[in-house]
C-alpha cells in the first residue's frame, strides 16, 4: 500500500479546439503525490492549474495521458465510475463554495453520505458541522450564511465521507483575508487529524507555503 | 438615421436570442395563444359569413311571413298589388313509404314560382351530374333527396307513398334553398307540387304544418311591405327578412361561439403566465450586457427602445405564424360543426387575423412590459458588483395590466357583463383555490423528507421555490382538467344517461292520430298482442295573454321564449299528472271532481316565459279563447322518452277541441313487419324513431364535446409551455445543482430518479387537481343540467394521477437531460 503513490499522473494532456484553432491548456504534465502529502499547484492565470486539478477529480475528460488514483486508472472507469470513485475517495472545496442552494447546512454535508448509501450519517455530519463552528446554523440555507460559513460547511461536507484525497480549488479566493486566514486553519487541522492527502490549486502565497511542496505550472507545462 | 440604426441593432440582437433559444419559449407561447383564438376565430367567421350574404339564398325569398294556420289571402293579395312576386309553401314531417320500409320525411309542399331567391339542383339519378331545376316537379311526381333513396332503397323512376297518395321520383335534390333548418337538420326530403297536397289527405286536425308565405322584389318595395305588414301582424304571425334570418341558429352559434372563445382564451391566460415566465428569465440573462451597453453609453431610453423593437417584431413574427397555425387548425373545427350548420362554409375573412394579432401583441407587450423597463433601468454599477441584481420589476403588481388586459378580452369574447364577469371571477377563484391547494399539498409532502436522498432533492427543489411549484401545478392541472373532462367525464355522462333509460322504455312516437283512429289503432295493438299505449290527447293553442295582458314575441329576447310564442303550445288534458312528473310549486288537482280552470305548467317553460304560479293563461285554441290558472308548476323528465307536456288541464277545460292523439310505445327489435302494416293502415300517422333521436343527439353531442376537446387541446399545449417556462427559469440553478452532485460522487441514475421525482411530484399534484376539477364540473353537470345522479368516477382520479405523475416526469425528464451531458468541470467553472 505504501509502495503506490495516492495519486499518480503520467503525460496529462488538454487541448481544446475553439472553432479552427487548438488550444492546448496541458501538456505532458506528470508526477505523483504520495499519501499525507499537501502540495500546493501554482501559476499564473491561464497556466492550466484549475484543469489539473479538474482531470486528477475526473471532472473533465483528458486528451492524452493517465491518472491513477491509489493504484486505480481514473478514466478506465466510466463517468459513474469516476464519480463513484469520488464519491468514495474525494473531498472537494471550490473557490465559489458550490452548495446546493435548496439544502439546509446539515443537509448540504448529508448528501455525500447519502449518495453514497451510508446510514445513520446525520450524527456525523452534525459532528463535523459542530467541528468547524457552525452548530448554531445546522439548519439554515447556504443564502443565510456568511462567505466564511459557507466554506465551513463545504469543508465540513468535503471531509464527511472521510476521504483519503482533498482537492481544493483556490478555497480562500472569494472571501476576505481574515476569514481565509480562519478556513486555511480549519482545512489544515482536518488534514492533519484524518491523515488526508492534500492537493490545493492556489494564488496565496502564505497558502502555498504551509504545503509540504509546491507545483508550478506555466503555460500549460510543469516547471522545474 | 439614428432610429434606423436602433431597428437594426434591436434586429440584430432579435436574431442573436433567437439562435441561442432564449426566446424560443416566448414565440411558442404567443402562436398557441394566437393559434388558440384564431382557430375559434376563423371557424365563427366563416359561419357568420355563411348565414350573412346567402340570407335570401337560405331563406328562398327577401321577405317570409309564417304561421302554423294558413295566411290570409289579404297578405298575398297586397304584394301582389305592390308588384312584388309571391309564392306560398307548406312545410311538414310525414312518413314516405315504400313496401315495408318507411322513413320520417320533411315534406315541402310547392307552387309555381318556388324558389323566388336561391336556386334547387336536380340529377336524374343518384351522384350524376346536377343542374339547376327550372320550375318544380310536376303533379303526381316528386323530387327527393338522396337520403330518400338510400333510406327506402328505391331509385329514380320509382314511386314512393305519402299519406294516400302515390307519387314518382322524377329526380335527385342535390341543393336547395331554405335547407337550413337548424341545429338537427330535419329529416329526408321530399319536394312535392301544391296540386298533390290535397289527394294525400295530410293536412288534418294536429298536423304540424308552418305555412310559409315568400315574397321577393325590388329592395325598395320589400321594404315598404314590410313597413305595411309589420304592423298588421297577427299573433302566431312571423316575419323572416335577410336581416333577421335563422335567428334560432344565429344564437345558438352565438352560444356555442363564447364557450368555444373562453376555451380559447383559458389557453391565452396560460399563454401570460409562460410568456411572464420566460420574459424573467430573459431579463436575468440579459442585465449584464444591458448595464455593459449602459456602461458604453447607451442611455435608458435607447434601451428601452431597442429591446421595444426587438420584442414587437418578435410578438408580429410569432403572431402571425400563430395565424396560420390556426387558419389550418380550423378546418377542424369546420369539419365537426360544419355539418351541423348544414351550409357550405366560405373562405373566412382578413378579421379573424387582425384579432389574432392584436390577441398576439397585447399579450406579449403587457406581459414583458415590464421587464423591458427593468432592463432599461439596470444600474451600471452591475459591472462592478453584479449581486446588484435587477431594479424592481414591481412584482405581481408589474403584472397588473396584462391581467387587466386578459380580462379586457374576455369581457371581450363574451359580449355580456354577467357572463364576463363570471368567467373572470369564476376563474380567479378557481385559480385561487386551486393554488392554495397545490400548496397544502406541497406542505404536506414536505414531511416525507427523510425518504432518500434523490427524492429529498427533488422534493427539496419544489419546495424551494413554492411560487413557481404552484404555477406549474395550476397550468398543467388546468390543462389536464379540460381533458379529463372531455374524455372520462364526458363518457360517464353519457354512459349515465343511456343507462338511464329502461331497456323497454318508450322507443317509438306515433303523432297525429285522429280522433276516429283511436278505437281502430287500439285494436291494432291488441290483435298483435302488445299492451295497448296510452294515447294522450292534444290540442294545439297559442298563447295569447298572462293575466288579461296580450303576450306578443316581442315581450321576450330570448329567441326561444320568442318562437314559444310565436308557435302553437301542444296542451292536453288528464286527471292525473304522469308520475315522473314531480311538483315543484303549487297542488296536483285530485283525480275525481278536479275544478276545470287549471293549468300545471312545465317550470322551465314557465321561467323562460315569466309565469309564476296563480298566474291566468289565455290561449288561442282554434280561434276560441280559453283562460285557466297555473295551479301547479312540474318538473319534466324530457329524457324519460315518456309523452310529455308542458302544459296540462283537468278534464273539463279543453274537451270539444279540435283533438289529435299522442302516444309512445316500445317497438321490440325484429318487429319491422308490425310498423310496415301501421302505416299503411294508418298513413297520416307520424312514426318517430326514439333511437334515432338519440343517435343524432349523440352524433352531436359527440361532434360539438370533439371541437370543444380540440380548442382545449389548446389549453393543454399552453399548460406544457407553462411547465418548460417555469423549468427553463430554474435550469441554470439545475445545472449548477446536478454538477455539484455528480462532483459529489451522484451516478447518473440518482440524479435521474431526483428529476423525476420532482416531475413526478409536480405532475400528481396537477392531476389529483385536475381530477378535482373535472370531477366537479361533472357532477354539476350530472345533477345540474342533465338530471342525473352523478357517480364520482375513480378513473378520472386514477388517470388524472398516473397520466399526470408518469406524464410530467417523462416531459421533464427529457426537458433536463441537458443537465446530466455536461461534465460537471464545465459547468461549476461558468458558474465560479
Amino acid at each position: 500500500m505504501s509502495g503506490t503513490p495516492a495519486i499518480e499522473i503520467s503525460q496529462l494532456g488538454k487541448q481544446v479546439t475553439t472553432g479552427s484553432t487548438a488550444l492546448t491548456i496541458l501538456d505532458g504534465v506528470s508526477f505523483s503525490v504520495t499519501a499525507g502529502e499537501a502540495v500546493a499547484v501554482v501559476g499564473a492565470s491561464g497556466s492550466g492549474k484549475s484543469t489539473l486539478l479538474a482531470l486528477m477529480a475526473g471532472l473533465d475528460t483528458p486528451t492524452s495521458g493517465k491518472v491513477a488514483i491509489a493504484g486505480q486508472d481514473l478514466f478506465a472507469l466510466n463517468e459513474d465510475g469516476r464519480a463513484a470513485l469520488r464519491g468514495r475517495s474525494m473531498g472537494f472545496v471550490f473557490q465559489s463554495f458550490q452548495l446546493l442552494a435548496s439544502m439546509t447546512a446539515l443537509e448540504n454535508v448529508l448528501v455525500p453520505l447519502e449518495l453514497a448509501g451510508v446510514q445513520g450519517g446525520r450524527e456525523k455530519a452534525t459532528a463535523l458541522l459542530q467541528r468547524v463552528g457552525l452548530s448554531e446554523r445546522l439548519h439554515h440555507y447556504p443564502k443565510q450564511l456568511s462567505g466564511g460559513e459557507q466554506q465551513r460547511v463545504a469543508i465540513a461536507r468535503a471531509f464527511v465521507t472521510s476521504p483519503s484525497i482533498l482537492l481544493a480549488d483556490e478555497p480562500t479566493g472569494n472571501l476576505d483575508a481574515a476569514t481565509g486566514a480562519q478556513v486555511i486553519e480549519l482545512m489544515f487541522e482536518l488534514n492533519r487529524e484524518r491523515n488526508t492527502t492534500l492537493v490545493l490549486v492556489t494564488h496565496d502565497e502564505k497558502l502555498s507555503a504551509r504545503c509540504t511542496r509546491v507545483i508550478r505550472l506555466a503555460g500549460g507545462r510543469l516547471q522545474a | 438615421m439614428k432610429l434606423i440604426q436602433e431597428i437594426r441593432m434591436a434586429l440584430r440582437l432579435l436574431a442573436r436570442d433567437f439562435r441561442s433559444g432564449e426566446l424560443t419559449l416566448i414565440a411558442v407561447a404567443v402562436m398557441i395563444a394566437v393559434a388558440g383564438v384564431t382557430t375559434v376565430g376563423f371557424f365563427t367567421d366563416r359561419v357568420n359569413l355563411a348565414l350573412n350574404p346567402q340570407a335570401n339564398q337560405l331563406l328562398g325569398a327577401d321577405l317570409v311571413i309564417s304561421n302554423d294556420r294558413e295566411l290570409p289571402a289579404a297578405i298575398s293579395d297586397e304584394a301582389k298589388r305592390r308588384q312584388l312576386n309571391v309564392t306560398q309553401m307548406l312545410r311538414f314531417p310525414s312518413m314516405a313509404q315504400r313496401g315495408d320500409k318507411n322513413v320520417l320525411a320533411d315534406i315541402k309542399v310547392v307552387a309555381k314560382g318556388y324558389p323566388l331567391r336561391g336556386e334547387v339542383r336536380i340529377a336524374d339519378k343518384l351522384y350524376a351530374e346536377d343542374r339547376r331545376a327550372q320550375g318544380i316537379p310536376e303533379p303526381g311526381f316528386v323530387w327527393v333527396d338522396e337520403r330518400i333513396l338510400s333510406q327506402l332503397s328505391v331509385t329514380v323512376g320509382e314511386k314512393i307513398v305519402i299519406g294516400n297518395r302515390d307519387l314518382q321520383i322524377a329526380a335527385v335534390m342535390t341543393q336547395e334553398p331554405d335547407a337550413a333548418v337548424g341545429f338537427i337538420n330535419a329529416g329526408p326530403r321530399v319536394l312535392l307540387n301544391a296540386d298533390d297536397l290535397a289527394a294525400t289527405g295530410l293536412v288534418q286536425t294536429g298536423s304540424r304544418i308552418r305555412y310559409r308565405l315568400q315574397i321577393a322584389g325590388v329592395a325598395e318595395a320589400v321594404d315598404e311591405f314590410r313597413e305595411w305588414l309589420e304592423g298588421r301582424l297577427e299573433p302566431g304571425q312571423r316575419i323572416e327578412g335577410i336581416r333577421d334570418a335563422r335567428p334560432e341558429i344565429r344564437s345558438a352559434l352565438e352560444r356555442a361561439e363564447k364557450f368555444l372563445n373562453i376555451a380559447a382564451l383559458v389557453s391565452v391566460l396560460l399563454a401570460a403566465t409562460a410568456i411572464a415566465l420566460a420574459a424573467r428569465r430573459f431579463l436575468q440573462r440579459h442585465l449584464d450586457a444591458c448595464a455593459m451597453m449602459r456602461c458604453l453609453g447607451a442611455s435608458q431610453g435607447q434601451l428601452m427602445r431597442l429591446y421595444f423593437v426587438h420584442f414587437t417584431v418578435l410578438g408580429l413574427v410569432a403572431s402571425l405564424i400563430g395565424c396560420a397555425i390556426g387558419a389550418a387548425a380550423q378546418q377542424a373545427l369546420a369539419y365537426w360543426l360544419g355539418s351541423l350548420v348544414a351550409v357550405d362554409l366560405p373562405r373566412a375573412s382578413l378579421q379573424p387575423l387582425m384579432q389574432g394579432l392584436v390577441t398576439g401583441m397585447a399579450l406579449l407587450l403587457s406581459f414583458a412590459l415590464p421587464p423591458i423597463i427593468a432592463l432599461g433601468r439596470v444600474p451600471t454599477m452591475r459591472v462592478l458588483r453584479r449581486d446588484l441584481g435587477a431594479p424592481g420589476s414591481r412584482g405581481a403588481a408589474g403584472y397588473a395590466l396584462g391581467y387587466a388586459v386578459i380580462a379586457g378580452m374576455i369581457f371581450w369574447k363574451a359580449d355580456d357583463l354577467r357572463l364576463g364577469t363570471f368567467v373572470v371571477v369564476g376563474f380567479s377563484g378557481a385559480m385561487l383555490v386551486a393554488g392554495l391547494a397545490a400548496w397544502a399539498l406541497l406542505k404536506a409532502i414536505a414531511g416525507l423528507r427523510n425518504a432518500g436522498v434523490s427524492w429529498r432533492f427533488g422534493v427539496n427543489n419544489l419546495r424551494r421555490r413554492p411560487l413557481a411549484t404552484v404555477v406549474q401545478v395550476i397550468a398543467l392541472g388546468l390543462g389536464l382538467m379540460a381533458l379529463l373532462t372531455l374524455t372520462l367525464i364526458r363518457n360517464d355522462l353519457l354512459g349515465a344517461w343511456q343507462a338511464s333509460l329502461p331497456p323497454d322504455a318508450p322507443n317509438r312516437f306515433l303523432v297525429n292520430i285522429q280522433d276516429d283512429q283511436v278505437a281502430p289503432l287500439n285494436r291494432f295493438f291488441a290483435q298483435r298482442k302488445t299492451a295497448e299505449p296510452v294515447m294522450h290527447p292534444m290540442i294545439r293553442g297559442r298563447l295569447v295573454q298572462i293575466n288579461g295582458r296580450g303576450v306578443t314575441a316581442a315581450d321576450y329576447a330570448d329567441e326561444r321564449a320568442k318562437r314559444q310564442i310565436e308557435r302553437e303550445f301542444n296542451l292536453s288534458w288528464a286527471a292525473k299528472l304522469p308520475r315522473d312528473n314531480r311538483i315543484t310549486a303549487g297542488e296536483a288537482w285530485p283525480e275525481t271532481g278536479a275544478q276545470p280552470g287549471q293549468f300545471s305548467m312545465e317550470d322551465g317553460i314557465a321561467a323562460r316565459l315569466g309565469v309564476r304560479l296563480h298566474d291566468r293563461l289565455t290561449f288561442d285554441i282554434a280561434g276560441t279563447p280559453i283562460t285557466a290558472t297555473v295551479t301547479s308548476l312540474r318538473k319534466v323528465d324530457w329524457d324519460s322518452f315518456n309523452v310529455n307536456f308542458f302544459l296540462i288541464a283537468p278534464p273539463g277545460l279543453l274537451e270539444g277541441q279540435p283533438v289529435s292523439y299522442v302516444t309512445s310505445f316500445h317497438l321490440p327489435p325484429r318487429n319491422a313487419e308490425m310498423l310496415g302494416a301501421l302505416i299503411q293502415q294508418f298513413p297520416n300517422l307520424l312514426v318517430i324513431d326514439v333511437a334515432q333521436v338519440m343517435a343524432q343527439v349523440q352524433r352531436m353531442m359527440t361532434q360539438v364535446s370533439k371541437a370543444i376537446q380540440f380548442v382545449f387541446l389548446f389549453t393543454l399545449l399552453a399548460g406544457l409551455v407553462v411547465f418548460y417556462a417555469a423549468m427553463a427559469s430554474t435550469q441554470d440553478e439545475r445545472i449548477q445543482q446536478a454538477a455539484v452532485m455528480r462532483t459529489l460522487g451522484a451516478s447518473r441514475a440518482q440524479l435521474t430518479r431526483a428529476h423525476l421525482a420532482e416531475f413526478a411530484v409536480i405532475g400528481m399534484l396537477a392531476g389529483l387537481i385536475a381530477a378535482a376539477g373535472a370531477s366537479g364540473l361533472g357532477y354539476v353537470l350530472a345533477v345540474k343540467v342533465l338530471n342525473l345522479s352523478y357517480n364520482w368516477s375513480p378513473l378520472a382520479w386514477l388517470a388524472g394521477v398516473g397520466l399526470g405523475g408518469a406524464g410530467i416526469a417523462l416531459a421533464g425528464y427529457f426537458g433536463t437531460r441537458r443537465v446530466m451531458a455536461t461534465p460537471p468541470m464545465r459547468v461549476l467553472r461558468e458558474l465560479a
